[in-house]
């Protein structure tokens, strides 16, 4: 065991690899936070049409959920190597395929977290909504959303967790992120043993930190 | 979109040997993987919930080390990281008898048993706190407690989140391409590298997960049907 590895490499590892900074496609952080916030943005409009009156927008959805259920990321994340540089004719970076790939992947994921949570909304709810002359929007936006979104905080997190972990396989395709950025000082330093756990401890404290805020989130009260 | 299809590619030469290989591989892999987890699952699921403070330290330990690392590190880590450290004579086995494959089967066993723990563990903790306290009354150990009366019970609850996991660790069993274990994902970008009909060669492989996903999951609620306990366990969906 020789630490020192890990620690000449650090700045690599931490500030290029994990974080992503300076002028540099990288980083496991600058992919994980775009793809959460875009993955949970296709997956709320996936959610609400899964849970929509006409069947031309609910059975897609559904199609849509069950498919990426079915099929592993890695398999993902081939196939928007291959298809999305041929839909757009020009080569595409690998950031931007780990990206599309990590957003249509997880927002299968994240449409029946949001599915859940709105179902979870008492129907009183909605009928009190449509009672007091709110129309369906409405209704979806003031009253259903903002509590449903309450009851789905500790699920949210757990899938932020996953997907946090999952942008280690954008090193498959050569995204410089952590674990990539193991395996280019690995090359050169042929010390897998240190470098593997170093990273495997790095991504467990911010795993674990999320999984904590989720625990404390989930005995926060409602105010609903 | 200048693509020429060509779906002859997945039956001539030797792509059908390839996907059938890759095929038999994934099922090889998961399948020890799976009996692995479900072995750690149910110690350490167990561990977590006896009243003694030690052994439930030593299962949350396991628990939030091993799931809150990507599984491709793990994968890494057993691979290339722990071989070296190991007897000569254990490294020259390994690597004579497919290090890659066992590395990866361990990986994902060990990585999956710390998910499957968790679903086990919800398990025991949905059965009554009397089922516990009657079994000692009787003069039960709680080992014995534990073999005999609550873990029947919990493992016949926990079948549909159980099915979820398992398809979980089919799938990531894909993962195991990075390593090169010659598993489904690895053929298929194999077929893709000799013939460069990319679409051709996923879609082929995209599809065959899908079954394998979609057979698994009816094998499973075939399996809840038979371990139902009327009664206890409501059927929803």
């Amino acid at each position: 065991m020789d630490l020192a590895v890990v620690v000449n490499n650090f700045r690599f590892l931490i500030v290029q690899g994990f974080l992503g900074l300076g002028n540099f496609a990288g980083g496991t952080l600058r992919l994980a936070v775009p793809a959460i916030v875009l993955g949970f943005g296709l997956g709320i409009v996936i959610g609400l049409a899964r849970l929509a009156g006409a069947p031309w927008i609910r059975v897609p959805a559904m199609m849509y959920v069950e498919f990426f259920r079915g099929v592993p990321l890695v398999m993902v994340i081939f196939w928007m190597w291959f298809i999305v540089p041929q839909l757009l004719q020009r080569p595409i970076p690998e950031f931007g395929v780990a990206l599309t790939a990590f957003v249509v992947f997880e927002a299968a994921y994240f449409g029946e977290i949001v599915r859940a949570g709105v179902q979870s909304v008492a129907r009183g709810q909605v009928e009190a909504a449509t009672a007091l002359g709110l129309s369906r929007a409405s209704a979806m936006r003031f009253v259903i959303l903002p509590q449903a979104l309450r009851n789905m905080v500790p699920s949210l997190v757990t899938q932020m967790i996953v997907l946090f972990k999952d942008t280690s396989l954008a090193s498959i395709i050569g995204y410089v992120d952590l674990t990539k950025a193991a395996q280019i000082v690995n090359n050169r330093e042929i010390r897998p043993f240190e470098l593997y756990l170093f990273i495997a401890v790095v991504y467990w404290a911010c795993a674990y930190a999320m999984s904590r805020l989720a625990r404390r989130l989930e005995h926060r009260p409602s105010y609903a | 979109m200048k693509y020429t299809f060509n779906w002859s590619v997945l039956w001539t030469g030797q792509s059908g040997h390839w996907l059938l290989q890759g095929v038999l591989t994934t099922l090889e892999i998961s399948a020890l993987a799976w009996i692995l987890a479900l072995g750690l699952g149910i110690l350490f699921g167990a561990l977590r919930t006896v009243p003694f403070r030690i052994p439930r330290a030593v299962g949350t330990f396991y628990v939030e080390f091993f799931r809150n690392v990507p599984l491709l590190v793990w994968m890494f880590f057993w691979y290339f990281g722990v071989p070296p450290l190991l007897p000569r004579a254990m490294q020259d086995w390994l690597f004579n008898h497919g290090a890659e494959f066992w590395a990866g089967m361990f990986a994902l066993g060990v990585y999956h048993g710390a998910r499957f723990s968790e679903v086990i563990r919800s398990g025991i903790q949905a059965i009554p706190r009397t089922q516990m306290e009657a079994s000692v009354a009787m003069g039960l150990t709680v080992p014995q407690a534990y073999r005999l009366v609550i873990l029947p019970i919990a493992l016949r609850l926990i079948v549909p989140p159980l099915t979820n996991e398992t398809l979980n660790l089919l799938k990531n069993s894909s993962v195991a391409l990075t390593i090169s274990v010659a598993e489904l994902t690895f053929q298929t970008r194999q077929i893709e590298t000799y013939t460069a009909k990319a679409i051709e060669a996923l879609t082929a492989g995209t599809l065959i997960y899908l079954v394998l996903c979609v057979s698994i999951a009816s094998v499973m609620g075939w399996v809840e049907r038979r371990v139902a306990i009327p009664g206890l366990i409501v059927r929803t969906g």
